[in-house]
């Protein structure tokens, strides 16, 4: 009965798009309905909004939604069996492991530390940089460069570029940033146009007009990334309260989408990168 | 004759309809940000909210001092009209009583044309020119001192050039609309006892149109108080004391900045910040109707 219902549903729908001539993918899904639950990480927020819209629109019959908690108590959630999909900026640790969630990497988030083209500094250690970021270090010619006063750029509280960076090289809350610019772009343009400056961006974007740093002598690509050998990356993991293949069908499917084409390519519109 | 009556009564419900529209608008904005700003004074706590001045939103133990800001704010604008002023009650004086036709046609026309320039370009301009002459002049300035956290040129020094330039083309056209508003009578006087023309124009006209520069000035206040773009642009915005080669935040920047991902009190604070703007831009306000009514009362 409801399998005819579908059958008369879709028939209509196609005949719907036949006439406005606007087709459109993923009828094969619409039989799916309900809701998919997730909560945790605030840094996950725009992957989670870009690929809940993107999946909705392929299963006009589901609703996803999104709470941003933070990574500890969207685990939590998922713990207590309250969420279908815990989100974390952090691999799970031990415990959570051993309450029977399970990680899955769905992107990995990589930061760049770029310097402007006329410096001679090619490589840094995160201990340097971290120094550099605390205000311990103020010139280049400590670090081996020219005799030139650093000019630390950084983006402003709330950026999750920032909340990766500081949290990444242990330096939350320390900054001393000269300059706090509210987007990727002015980062790069300031970093490219000033002499002296420093700055983090999102792997992605960083073009010839700048240098991204080596750090620990690891070049910032996303080689190295998926290699695991680059400091400054996060995964972003989307725990689930055992493997994939034992939850419900909608969950399955949201896995799915994400390893499809369409989820890749969602993956990287937001500039994160695909795990391998 | 009943037409006519009713032709009349519609358009003057319709004025009445456009009139109110006006008034609801600034009576819905006004209880916005009462409504929007005033539970972050009290989760925070008034002193602590207005007076801090550790700005640290998103630690784990949170600080929400805008202290730093408001200060910013009032020394930039202070400062933008010190530099400003001069310069655009000069320029008027020039534009009424001595620009010959051509010559008053050609600089009225660069001012109006100064107005009508985007703020994002001004932004644009400072950040391109400015900024790297101030990374110059920093450098030179702080070469022995290792305290100084160089920025770059983008500084509360930049922001307060810019601000100056863009309220000019305010004081200017105010200031001389009212330097020709003054009688000829009063100029006659003035030299018929003998004063000469500088002598007429510092001691007789510009006492005269007093109030209507006032107004240009408290006008110009408002602009510079108001202006984000172009700050946000130039002046680094990180939040600091508000010394001339230091990088600093604004009210205004410190919401375009933020508002972005902001959530919860971090959220709550930026809007409280906005009724701090607001609050002195109502200040502002009832200082210019002030001004304008003693012009009336003397006359001019």
């Amino acid at each position: 009965m409801k399998k005819k219902l579908f059958a008369a549903i879709t028939a209509v729908c196609l005949l719907a798009v036949a006439f406005t001539g606007c087709g459109s993918e993923g009828t094969e899904n619409g039989d799916l309905k309900g809701n998919i639950t997730l909560a945790g990480s605030t840094s996950m927020e725009k992957l989670c909004e870009a690929m809940s819209e993107s999946f909705m629109e392929a299963n006009p019959g589901v609703t996803v939604t999104v709470e941003y908690t933070g990574s500890g108590a969207g685990l939590e959630s998922l713990a207590a069996g309250s969420v279908d999909i815990g989100n974390a900026s952090r691999g799970l640790k031990d415990g959570e492991k051993a309450n029977g969630s399970v990680e899955n990497v769905v992107a990995i988030d990589g930061i760049a530390v770029i310097i402007d083209k006329n410096n001679s500094v090619t490589d840094i250690s995160s201990e340097n940089l971290a120094k550099i970021y605390t205000g311990e270090i103020t010139n280049w010619n400590e670090i081996g460069g020219e005799d030139q006063p650093i000019v630390v750029i950084g983006r402003e509280a709330g950026s999750g570029t920032r909340d990766a960076f500081e949290e990444l090289l242990e330096v939350k809350d320390a900054c001393a940033y000269a300059q706090e610019l509210d987007s990727t772009g002015a980062v790069l343009a300031k970093v490219a146009s000033t002499p002296g400056a420093i700055g983090y961006v999102s792997l992605d974007v960083v073009d010839s007009t700048v240098i991204g740093l080596k750090i620990d002598g690891v070049e910032p690509t996303e080689e190295q990334i998926l290699a695991g050998s680059y400091l400054l990356q996060r995964p972003f993991v989307m725990a689930t309260n055992g493997e994939i293949g034992e939850q419900n069908e909608l969950v399955q499917a949201w896995f799915a989408y994400i390893n499809s084409d369409a989820g890749k390519e969602v993956i990287k519109k937001v500039g994160l990168i695909i795990p391998q | 004759m009943k037409k006519k009556a009713f032709i009349e009564k519609t358009a003057n419900i319709i004025l009445l309809i456009c009139a109110v529209v006006a008034l609801f608008a600034v009576c819905a904005i006004t209880l916005y940000m009462f409504i929007k700003g005033t539970p972050a004074l009290k989760e925070v706590g008034v002193s602590d909210l207005l007076f801090g001045t550790i700005w640290k939103p998103t630690a784990s133990n949170p600080s929400f001092g805008i202290g730093y800001i408001i200060l910013t704010s009032i020394v930039g604008t202070g400062a933008a009209i010190l530099i400003g002023v001069p310069i655009g009650l000069l320029t008027a004086v020039f534009l009424s009583e001595m620009a010959g036709k051509r010559l008053g046609t050609v600089v009225g026309s660069a001012v109006d044309l100064l107005a009508a320039i985007p703020s994002v370009i001004y932004g644009l301009i400072g950040m391109m020119v400015l900024n790297p002459i101030m990374f110059k002049i920093e450098r030179m300035l702080f070469a022995e001192k290792s305290a100084h956290q160089y920025t770059g040129g983008a500084n509360m020094l930049s922001a307060i050039i810019v601000l100056a330039i863009m309220i000019l083309p305010t004081v200017i056209s105010v200031s001389t609309s009212s330097l020709k508003a003054v009688s000829d009578n009063l100029r006659a006087a003035s030299l018929a006892l003998g004063a000469t023309k500088e002598q007429t124009i510092f001691w007789t006209v510009i006492p005269a149109a007093k109030s209507g520069i006032l107004t240009g000035v408290v006008l110009g206040i408002g602009r510079a108080l108001g202006e984000a773009m172009a700050i946000n642009m130039v002046a680094g915005g990180a939040v600091n004391i508000p010394l001339p080669f230091n990088s600093v935040r604004t009210l205004t920047t410190q919401i375009v900045s933020e508002m972005g991902y902001a959530s919860g009190t971090h959220r709550q604070v930026l809007f409280t910040v906005g009724l701090v703007l607001y609050v002195f831009i109502m200040i502002v306000n009832c200082v210019l109707l002030k001004t304008r009514k003693r012009g009336f009362e003397h006359g001019d």
